[in-house]
């Protein structure tokens, strides 16, 4: 098992926002999570990257059999978890590259290797750039400053890329996206697809799914999965909107 | 009034001829006799408690010192420049400076200047500085006794920074007064750098006044660089004066010292000037920086743009002040002005104050104020990428500077500079 959530349970300033989510991913796998605004999607995401504020009240997180709730958000990191960013933050002053090469160096210290080549970096970055079709020149600009909307995320998946992460959660990354970028950022991650990792594709939109095809279809609401299926169920989702499960979730309420 | 003893020097110009040296002095002497040491029920000193000052006995400069040229190098901006001027202990050092005059360029010890008083030296020197209200200005004046004295002709492009390296290495509480007076000619230009560093943590108070004529479309890159010895006391004068369609771009980096300000007060004698003033201090414990700056634009047509930084930690103090006064005739002005502060303690604290004094209706003037920690969403950013908390945290910083540094062009300085700023970071906790 890749990841396995167990009854979380989660409180953001006060309120609880997440109701006891059960998940269980195994590596190779894609799954989807959606569901309506403010049923809980991104805070999941961020309380499995780290997110400091939010209060865990009940649950487990595990990554492989490894509590993730003990860790600091970079430990999770370093142990193979990957957020990409719904809102990706720009950071002036901050090379790409600087930001990345460190990220790489300090991932590969935590797991005992040693610091990454000059060469052989640029090697990996020139390599993985081809896969979002980023230009060249975004690499010594500051993080995501002046990006667009597209560059933004297109540059998230290419960290993605680099920092090769065991479980990656993209936290609506199809989100504000021309259909071109869309096309971009999907292939991206269908390419770094493998049987040894896990995907975590948190989005509103079935559109994404056309391009990254999910084993499982999650559907949150009310900070509960309400319903597990195939890829099938986005379809039905995309046809019927939300609210047909909120009177099945009523009923199972009442 | 600070304890320093004048009447040896009183008596001394008494004894002599008024030459053009002792006329300055005793004019100063005058000038600092009628004004009251700063407190904070001065508005200009509001938040900048000075009073310590008063609890040592400043000799003026005497002795000598025995650097050599190796003892130096680390000051040296990673290649020796061309123009390279030396001081130790307020003593210009031949040995260790390049001597140049030619036609396009002359930097002489400001000793001599003052010595040949030629028609062009006195019709700038003690023009641009505020003697007669500022109290330490006065002060600098009654005994100049170190510093520059640089004349980039008309025309002249000197591609080579000028580096003038003002080193301390005093082994008692010594008043160094250094006085510097830059003119750069019609459509010249020219980058000067001015640096204070030391070679200990002894205490000693710089007193420092730098006069700026930015000649008619002249261009003039000016970068002060502030590494005193951490119990020193630095405070300092520049006076820019600014010509038509001139331009002025400078950077004040600031590290050292207990106490350090920078006055900076620029003027626009002309249409179409340009003055870019950039700053950045760093402060750690007690330290205490104050940056006040003042742009008169007393023209139409001109422009001014200013960015200051702070980094505080530990106890520190930081005080920013940034005067933009629009005569009544400055028509079409562009002002901006912006002082942006990063608090890395509990106890750190920046006073910041805009003062627009704005009498024409056409013009753009804009101020902004900021005073943060360090980002938490930028933070957990760094972390979710597998970076740790210490390595994060220097990151931010470093790029919450890095602009500042970047906006100086001589390559080797900003090297130096960011040299100094890793150095620094790798000490926080």
């Amino acid at each position: 098992m890749m990841l396995e959530i167990k009854n979380l349970h989660v409180n953001v300033g006060g309120k609880e926002i997440l109701k006891g989510i059960d998940l269980i991913v195994n590596a190779g796998e894609v799954h989807a999570i959606m569901g309506p605004n403010g049923s809980g999607k991104s805070t999941l995401a961020q309380t499995i990257a780290g997110k400091q504020d939010y209060e865990i009240t009940k649950g487990q997180v595990l990554l492989e059999g490894k509590n993730l709730l003990e860790l600091s958000p970079e430990d999770r990191a370093r142990e193979g978890v990957f957020l990409a960013f719904q809102y990706p933050i720009e950071l002036p002053g901050v090379s790409n590259t600087n930001l990345l090469k460190t990220a790489l160096n300090e991932i590969r210290k935590y797991r005992g290797l040693e610091a990454i080549d000059t060469m052989e970096f640029l090697t990996l970055i020139k390599s993985k750039m081809k896969l979002v079709e980023l230009e060249q020149s975004l690499l010594s600009r500051a993080v995501n400053e002046g990006f667009s909307g597209g560059e933004k995320k297109r540059n998230e998946i290419f960290q993605m890329a680099v920092l090769e992460p065991k479980l990656a959660i993209l936290d609506e990354t199809d989100s504000g996206l021309d259909i071109d970028a869309l096309r971009i950022v999907a292939n991206g991650v269908t390419k770094l697809k493998s049987k040894d990792n896990a995907t975590i594709v948190v989005t509103h939109y079935q559109r994404l799914l056309d391009y990254i095809i999910p084993d499982f279809v999650h559907v949150l609401y009310n900070g509960r999965i309400v319903k597990s299926g195939g890829k099938d169920l986005a379809l039905e989702l995309e046809e019927r909107g939300y609210d047909w499960l909120k009177e099945d979730k009523e009923l199972i309420a009442g | 009034m600070l304890n320093i003893d004048f009447a040896e020097l009183e008596e001394k110009i008494s004894n002599e001829e008024l030459t053009f040296r002792n006329a300055i002095a005793k004019e100063a002497i005058k000038n600092y006799s009628s004004l009251d040491f700063p407190n904070n029920k001065d508005e200009e000193w509001r938040f900048t408690n000075i009073s310590q000052l008063m609890k040592h006995d400043f000799r003026f400069i005497s002795g000598s010192s025995d650097i050599n040229r190796n003892d130096i190098k680390k000051f040296l901006l990673g290649e020796i420049f061309k123009y390279q001027f030396v001081f130790v202990n307020g003593k210009f050092i031949k040995e260790l400076s390049s001597d140049v005059r030619t036609q396009n360029i002359e930097i002489a010890n400001i000793d001599t200047a003052i010595d040949n008083n030629t028609e062009l030296f006195k019709k700038h020197f003690a023009k641009y500085a505020k003697s007669k209200v500022n109290y330490f200005s006065a002060l600098n004046s009654t005994n100049i006794n170190s510093g520059a004295f640089i004349n980039i002709t008309d025309n002249s492009v000197i591609k080579e920074p000028i580096h003038l390296l003002f080193i301390s290495d005093f082994k008692r509480k010594t008043l160094v007064q250094p006085r510097n007076l830059f003119l750069a000619g019609k459509n010249s230009q020219a980058t000067i750098i001015e640096h204070y560093a030391a070679f200990n943590d002894n205490i000693y108070f710089a007193n420092a006044v730098t006069e700026i004529f930015v000649g008619e479309n002249s261009t003039l890159n000016h970068i002060k660089i502030q590494e005193e010895s951490r119990n020193s006391y630095h405070i300092s004068e520049t006076a820019i004066e600014m010509e038509r369609s001139s331009n002025f771009e400078s950077a004040a980096i600031s590290f050292g010292g207990e106490i350090s300000r920078n006055e900076i007060n620029c003027k626009f004698n002309g249409q179409g000037c340009e003055a870019t003033l950039n700053g950045l201090f760093m402060l750690d414990d007690t330290q205490l920086h104050d940056t006040h700056t003042s742009i008169d634009h007393a023209k139409p047509y001109c422009n001014s743009h200013e960015q200051y930084k702070g980094i505080l930690d530990g106890k520190s103090r930081g005080v920013f002040n940034g005067k933009v006064i629009v005569r009544p005739n400055a028509q079409k002005t562009n002002a901006f002005q912006e002082n942006n502060n990063i608090i890395l303690s509990n106890e750190a604290l920046v006073n910041t104050k805009p003062q627009l004094e704005i009498f024409a209706d056409d013009v753009k003037c804009s101020h902004g104020a900021t005073i943060g920690q360090i980002d938490q969403d930028s933070m957990f950013y760094l972390k979710s990428r597998g970076i740790g908390e210490e390595t994060a945290r220097k990151i931010l910083i470093h790029a919450f500077a890095s602009d500042v540094v970047k906006s100086i062009k001589v390559n080797g300085l900003r090297d130096y500079l960011e040299n100094i700023l890793e150095l620094r970071f790798n000490k926080e906790k």
